[in-house]
């Protein structure tokens, strides 16, 4: 019988990787959740702690997923601290997902957001041109480097690493790189995922070219299924007319790149 | 002659029987008036406190195996005055003003925040389940429902609604506290009280431990408290629990219901439900020959 997705799965943690000194990949066992699309998110209870939307992480072994989370506020640091062994709870995957075009993709992920592209890449032909950028502020954040020339090791590809201080790969913001790459290229498709400025410009510059693009948004969430309105950006619904939506479409979004919501629901200005 | 979806309650008209109900989506001026485009009536806002509340940590919501959802979100909210400002812009949409305290004195507060605002009616949360000292806890209380509901009817020219719910002390002594102080319409129900337990961990799932049960669990309760109400008082009523199709809405309307809220649905799906059960009420108006909704209002209760 299926699943119903709204009712949580009690999983248990069975490997813990450490990315940097301030992210891990938690991985489990699940079927569901191994097979999600890119894009799509669990809501993830952490017994005891909290609970917290997570794009879900590829595992090398199938039937397995993970979350890849970075230390940050308590219920994000609550799942960091998860030990192999113990009980999460799953629930999901809510959501929708990218429109992969074919031919030359430009890929730009920062942080844990480069969980949703590394899916992404799983779903590319052996006949595409891959460019994926990590974004991070210095040496010792990047991550997924490996991972990502590993699952583009039968395609075209780059994989580019830039650093805000210049202490690994090429030195500057992530979006730098974009709007070199979008200048000299012409990108079938330019999918984002990562911190909103960076996500904005991204757009900004892949529309300004008259370019497809695509960006999965982050949003504080409570319910993950269009009731408590937590995650509104504008009128849109981030878990659920999200989390990826079209460049052109954000960009008429008063919100986007500008504002994010408290928990109280009043505009913050990112 | 195509029949008209236009409903009365009492002073209120809206052009749609169908409205949000509170604590839904309601915190985007921008969402308001998408839903108010997706076929809802009236969209009622989240219950706004005289201050900015972050409500519970998650999980805040449960999904109950059978249908249904628990939910504990705490009645989280920006605050009356700076949610006033964020509606001062509104034109289109008919927004009822959820509003929860208290003292009568918080009531009377928030009321005048809106006084550029566009408010088609307040609607005094005298029902939430499991916050302490508002909601159920003040609905429990007649003489306090009594004090609050005549400062708001002293501060405002505004239609005031009183939304109940099954606490402590019968609702219906809680319904005629709110008629005696000269209350405009009565919405039923609220949330009940619930509480879900995870038998792996076993430990209670929500962050509160209690929570409120809406859904399809709760729609034959809220359904008889309708009728219970209709038949009891000549008092405008606004049904709400677990309605999610238009033979649901109907019901109510049969009920005694003038106008019906919907909020659970949206989670099984999504906005289209509003639009999905107002053709249904149309298909079945024209089908039973009926015109206005008022023509169809308390008719179960005849036979």
């Amino acid at each position: 019988m299926q699943r119903n997705r709204n009712h949580t799965k009690i999983c248990i943690i069975e490997k813990v990787i450490d990315e940097t000194p301030t992210v891990r990949t938690l991985i489990f066992s699940d079927d569901v959740m191994s097979a999600v699309l890119p894009g799509q998110f669990a809501m993830v209870w952490i017994p005891g702690v909290n609970e917290l939307p997570m794009s879900v992480m590829i595992s090398q072994e199938s039937g397995k997923a993970a979350f890849t989370v970075r230390r940050h506020g308590s219920a994000s640091t609550g799942l960091y601290n998860v030990q192999v062994g113990q009980q999460i709870g799953v629930r999901g995957p809510y959501g929708n997902s990218f429109d992969l075009k074919q031919g030359k993709l430009l890929l730009v992920g920062g942080g844990t957001g480069l969980v949703p592209m590394m899916r992404l890449l799983t779903f590319v032909k052996p006949y595409d041109d891959v460019t994926i950028l990590i974004g991070a502020k210095s040496k010792n954040e990047v991550f997924f480097e490996d991972l990502a020339n590993n699952l583009l090791k039968n395609n075209s590809h780059r994989v580019i690493v830039t650093t805000d201080d210049g202490t690994y790969g090429e030195k500057g913001f992530v979006t730098n790189m974009v709007e070199k790459l979008v200048n000299e290229n012409r990108y079938d498709g330019v999918y984002t995922c990562g911190p909103e400025i960076m996500m904005y410009k991204t757009v900004q510059l892949a529309h300004s070219k008259g370019l497809f693009v695509q960006a999965s948004l982050e949003r504080m969430m409570k319910c993950g299924v269009g009731i408590c309105g937590s995650c509104c950006v504008g009128e849109d619904l981030v878990c659920r007319d999200g989390t990826v939506f079209d460049g052109d479409h954000l960009l008429s979004n008063k919100e986007f790149g500008h504002f994010h919501r408290n928990k109280a629901g009043i505009l913050e200005n990112y | 002659m195509e029949p008209s979806l236009v409903t009365s309650i009492g002073k209120i008209q809206l052009e749609r029987p169908m409205m949000l109900a509170s604590g839904i989506l309601g915190i985007s001026l921008d969402v308001f008036n998408r839903l108010y485009r997706s076929g809802a009536g009236a969209v009622v806002s989240k219950s706004l406190s005289t201050e900015p509340w972050d409500g519970y940590p998650n999980p805040t919501i449960f999904s109950v195996n059978g249908g249904g959802w628990i939910n504990a979100v705490g009645l989280s909210n920006p605050g009356a005055p700076t949610f006033a400002k964020m509606i001062e812009s509104n034109k289109d949409v008919p927004i009822i003003v959820s509003l929860v305290g208290s003292i009568p004195e918080d009531f009377e507060m928030m009321v005048k925040q809106f006084k550029n605002c566009k408010v088609t009616a307040y609607e005094l949360n005298l029902s939430c389940p499991h916050v302490a000292k508002v909601g159920l806890e003040v609905g429990d209380d007649p003489e306090l429902v009594k004090k609050i509901v005549s400062i708001v009817k002293n501060s405002t020219h505004v239609p005031v609604i009183a939304k109940v719910g099954l606490g402590t002390t019968h609702y219906l002594n809680t319904v005629n506290a709110a008629i005696d102080s000269g209350i405009d319409a009565i919405t039923a129900i609220n949330t009940i009280r619930a509480i879900a337990i995870d038998v792996e961990t076993q430990r209670p799932i929500l962050s509160n431990k209690f929570g409120g049960l809406s859904g399809t669990p709760i729609k034959p309760g809220a359904l008889r408290c309708v009728y219970e109400i209709s038949s009891k008082y000549k008092i405008p009523i606004i049904g709400c629990g677990g309605i999610s199709t238009w033979e649901d809405a109907i019901e109510f309307i049969l009920a005694g219901s003038s106008a019906i809220q919907l909020g659970s649905a949206i989670g099984d799906n999504w906005i289209h439900v509003f639009n999905d059960i107002n053709q249904g009420i149309l298909q079945y108006m024209k089908r039973k020959g009926y015109s206005k909704i008022d023509e169809m209002i308390g008719l179960a209760k005849k036979s």
